[in-house]
């Protein structure tokens, strides 16, 4: 293994720059302060500066420079910014269901700007191929960097030393020198400066010519920590994209309806829905609101089941309910990291068709009432004694097909129709109807039978959104020791003070990696305190 | 009711002595060398009661906050008024905080003005409580929300040394680059005052211009009518396609290109352009009666400062924002958008901007630590990091309408 010697005698592994053991530095002439070297890592070898040779070493290095991870943070910015110039794809405002739909939104609504903006496929840009590739290519920097710097820091901050190279203190940017009358008892001094320090909680490493005082070293370990919580976030992010880590499904359920919910074993019934507004007396000051009202909640009255079946093919659902309660904009219904969230609703829509059947020829005498649930038709039902109705078609969304056959466009009922049959078993008779759109066609001119329509019910139907995300957990962690390390890197800073003598002379010497102020307050206090004959040349290197 | 007057009285008083506060910074700063005085003397005299008139203000803005709390039932942080009246709380006490660890009387020369700024902006828009709309309804509210503007609240104290590290640095004895860039940023803070000047003397005023619109729109009552945009400021810019149903004092001298859309979009341009004329009028006059640059005319004032000391103030605020903006503009925003849509990340614009500003004080904070971007280079990103921090508050608020856009102005 090759090895750099010091004059002090110790060997350096290569790429080293402050010898470990006495701190000179190495392999340069100390000309300026422009040239000591760098103290972040007190000039420990480090893998990326020392070896350069095959492929696996040059993509170390590359993702090893800070130069080329603020090159991907500034990508990323930028690309992040363009993606919000005009709205993503899933934040169009209108429905466009198909690809030239979406095309079409960009060029009519933008004009040429937007045709670009598609063409390059920045409506998708987030999901897009190239921005998860910068991401990931943050991680893997965020990685091999931390991984660079680890172990020369953990060297750095283990070994501390009380004496250093004069060369050392020399090059700090706080420095400051001075004779000593002859007699001076430089013991005393030493010791006048380290109570000093000690007072101001630095930990003080000493020997009657010299003195080392540290404090917050392990402030330093705070931008690993933060790193490790950003890779750990990044893990998180990538995992929600192995199944069952996440689940994303949108139901609609109608009041009084119990419904499957997709890819899990839980049924889900909407026991009532209603909105609630703020009223008058609720507000702080009275609000000119133009006739509109500002509304307060939306609520979804539920109930959770599980099925016990689930697992067993073909067999009917065994419900078990599980929970009931609210859902709540905000306030989430939730069981084992499932989680309903009231998300959408359509109020007023149509639930029932309600009539009354009247007999014509008897002078419009009200038989009795029929209602039609929309959705579940019943296929028969008695009106009185002795008369019935048959339901015989059902179209929920009634258009007239191209080959002139009655159809429908969708199971909701925006546009029901119905053809009945209304059966009299006292004069074994029975006659034809169909209600379409408000009206009732009768089969003959003169027949027996019409209905009269009544008000239909009118039932809410919520839309909620079930998600599962098993990653959330792991985010959430990152986050927290993303901040953790922040917080040890910015409120703490690490600094330290040297003090040596050498004969007659005494030397000081300080560095800190943040917050020069604060350590000249201090340095400048323990010089006042231990009367020492220094002052402080302001060398700005900053 | 009282409660509200009384929040409103408070936050009027807090004005008025952050206006004072920062004259007499002012005079702290400039009034050194006027004859027979000694500059230490006067700067510590003036720039004391200076800090008392910002102590004052911010204890009257403190009782504005808990008033409006008690009285909404809310944090006030609910509509832009409410956003831009605590961001400025937050600047003020950031300004406090620094100051106490630095004891410099020019930081608030600096940071006071940018508070009066940021107050007088709230001022432009509707002051009413609104009750919550059930997406605000969350102690996330109060939580998020006042966590994100403390950090910007602090970086923006970074902003502002940022900018007195460049007034009292960038040579002035001959035009640069660095001074026509100095020149320019001042000129943008001109743009911003013109804008709230224009704007609070226009809605006294009532001179309002009203559009009809080829478009219709749902109202109310459920009936289709005409879309209609009001202007507050005399009309330079039509909406395309548009009538005037109400003259105002200026007929519009062109239309708004095809390409903007929405209802407000000519309206917003309008605004624009008045803000650019308002702040280069008031910038071309302060140049004519200084008869210098704005940076050239503000040096002497700064000129016995210690530029790394400053340097490092900027940098020393930046780097207490950044967590405490992280935590709140980001960890926070997550949790609660994990709790009300139920996925913690959306890339809404809001979410985006918000990020994107993150990702700026990353870089800042890498080119800084391992690339020694120190002194100028530094408090250049320090100013560019505020601009875009405005932009995601004003632009992305208002012009970029996303999930968040609970400015209705
Ligand atoms: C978005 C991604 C990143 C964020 C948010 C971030 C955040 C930070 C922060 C806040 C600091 C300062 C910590 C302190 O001084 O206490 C820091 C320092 C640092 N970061 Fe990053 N970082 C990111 C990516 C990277 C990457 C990809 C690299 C790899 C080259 C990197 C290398 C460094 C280095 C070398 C330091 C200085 C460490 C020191 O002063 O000892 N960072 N980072």
């Amino acid at each position: 293994m090759d090895q750099i010697k010091c004059e002090c005698g110790h060997a350096n592994p290569v790429g080293t720059m402050l010898c470990e053991s006495c701190g000179r530095p190495l392999e340069l002439e100390i000309k300026g302060e422009a040239s000591f070297p760098d103290m972040r890592y007190e000039g420990m070898a480090r893998r990326s500066q020392t070896y350069s040779r095959t492929i696996i070493d040059r993509i170390w290095n590359y993702f090893s420079s800070v130069k080329v991870a603020i090159g991907i943070i500034v990508i990323i910015l930028v690309a992040s910014a363009i993606g919000t110039v005009f709205p993503q794809q899933q934040y169009i405002p209108v429905p466009v269901p198909t690809e030239p739909d979406v095309a079409r939104f960009y060029t009519e609504t933008y004009g040429k700007l937007g045709t670009i903006y598609y063409t390059l496929g920045f409506h998708n840009m987030y999901s897009s191929w190239w921005y998860v590739t910068l991401l990931v290519a943050l991680g893997t920097s965020l990685v091999i960097c931390s991984l660079d710097r680890v172990i020369p820091l953990y060297k750095a901050l283990s070994k501390p030393r009380v004496n250093q190279h004069k060369s050392f203190l020399k090059g700090q940017k706080f420095y400051g020198e001075a004779e000593l009358p002859a007699e001076t008892d430089s013991a005393a001094l030493v010791e006048a400066a380290s109570a000093a320090l000690r007072k101001k909680g630095y930990r003080i490493f000493q020997n009657d010519q010299a003195m080392m005082a540290e404090k917050g070293r392990f402030s330093r370990w705070g931008p690993y920590i933060n790193h490790i919580g950003l890779i750990i976030f990044l893990l998180g992010v990538l995992l929600r994209n192995v199944p069952g880590f996440y689940l994303d499904e949108f139901v609609w359920v109608r009041e009084g309806q119990t419904i499957a919910i997709p890819d899990t074993p839980y049924y889900v019934k909407n026991v009532q829905y209603h909105t609630e507004y703020w009223k008058e007396e609720e507000m702080a000051q009275e609000l000119d609101l133009k006739g509109g009202a500002v509304v307060k909640s939306y609520q979804t009255d539920a109930i959770l089941y599980l099925n016990k079946n689930a697992d067993l093919p073909g067999a009917n659902p065994d419900l078990v309910e599980i929970k009931s309660g609210p859902i709540i904009v905000n306030h989430p219904m939730e069981h084992e990291g499932l989680a309903l969230y009231q998300t959408g609703v359509q109020e007023m829509q149509l639930g029932a068709l309600n009539f009354v059947l009247v007999d014509k020829k008897a002078g419009n005498k009200e038989i009795g009432p029929i209602k039609l649930d929309l959705y579940n038709v019943p296929a028969e039902q008695q009106v009185a004694d002795g008369v019935k109705v048959r339901v015989l078609d059902y179209f929920p969304d009634f258009v007239m097909g191209k080959d002139g056959k009655p159809a429908t466009q969708t199971n909701l009922p925006k546009n029901p129709m119905f053809a009945l049959e209304v059966v009299s078993e006292a004069d074994n008779a029975s006659e034809k109807l169909v209600y379409l759109s408000g009206s009732i066609i009768t089969e003959k001119d003169d027949s027996r039978y019409t209905l009269e329509i009544k008000m239909p019910d009118l039932i809410d139907i919520s839309g909620l959104m079930v998600r599962k995300d098993k990653a959330v957990p792991l985010i959430y962690f990152g986050s927290f020791i993303f901040m953790i390390g922040v917080a040890m890197g910015f409120f703490w800073q690490h600094r330290r003070i040297w003090l040596q003598f050498h004969g007659t002379r005494v030397m000081l010497a300080g560095h800190t990696n943040k917050n020069w102020y604060g350590l000249k307050q201090e340095a400048g206090a323990m010089i006042e305190q231990a009367k020492l004959p220094i002052a402080i040349e302001d060398k700005s290197k900053a | 009711m009282q409660l509200v007057q009384l929040s409103d009285w408070l936050l009027d008083i807090a004005f008025v002595l952050y206006v004072l506060a920062s004259i007499v910074f002012v005079v702290a700063m400039t009034g050194k060398n006027w004859a027979g005085r000694d500059p230490k003397q006067h700067e510590l005299k003036y720039g004391r009661i200076a800090y008392w008139l910002a102590l004052i203000g911010f204890i009257a803005q403190t009782g504005y906050v808990i008033f409006r709390w008690i009285a909404g039932g809310h944090s006030p942080t609910s509509n832009m008024f409410e956003f831009m009246a605590f961001l400025d709380y937050c600047i003020i006490l950031a300004y406090l905080i620094i100051y106490r660890i630095y004891k410099l009387t020019v930081i608030g020369a600096f940071v006071l003005p940018l508070g009066v700024i940021m107050l007088a902006y709230s001022y432009v828009f509707p002051k009413e409580i609104t009750p919550l709309i059930p997406a605000l309804q969350s102690y996330w509210l109060h939580i998020h929300v006042t966590t994100a503007a403390l950090g910007e609240g602090i970086l923006a104290v970074g902003f502002a040394a940022g900018l007195m590290y460049l007034v009292r640095t960038v040579p002035q004895e001959a035009a640069t680059k660095s001074t026509r860039w100095l020149e320019i940023v001042l000129a943008v803070v001109m743009m911003l005052v013109g804008f709230i000047g224009m704007e609070s003397t226009f809605s006294r005023l009532d001179h309002k211009t009203v559009f009809e619109l080829p478009k219709e729109q749902l109202n109310f009552q459920g009936e289709m009518e005409k879309m209609k945009v009001e202007y507050t400021l005399p009309a330079i810019v039509a909406p395309e396609g548009s009538k005037i149903i109400q003259a105002g004092p200026m007929t519009p001298l062109f239309t708004a290109p095809s390409w903007m859309e929405g209802k407000d979009a000519a309206r917003k341009l309008n605004t624009m352009i008045w803000s650019v004329i308002s702040g280069l009028v008031l910038y071309g006059g302060l140049r004519l009666i200084l008869r210098k640059r704005l940076g050239a005319a503000m040096q002497p004032a700064v000129k016995d400062i210690d530029p790394e000391l400053i340097d490092e103030i900027s940098y020393r605020a930046i780097s207490i924002g950044y967590p405490v903006f992280t935590l709140g503009a980001l960890i926070f925003a997550m949790i609660w958008a994990e709790e009300a849509w139920g996925r913690f990340w959306g890339w809404d614009p809001k979410e985006v901007w918000a990020l994107i500003v993150w990702l700026f004080y990353s870089a800042y904070l890498h080119l800084r630590l391992s690339r020694g971007w120190i002194g100028a280079k530094s408090a250049w990103m320090s100013v560019i990091g505020f601009v875009i921090i405005l932009i995601t508050l004003v632009v992305v608020n208002l012009v970029i309408a996303g999930l968040h856009s609970y400015a209705g102005v």
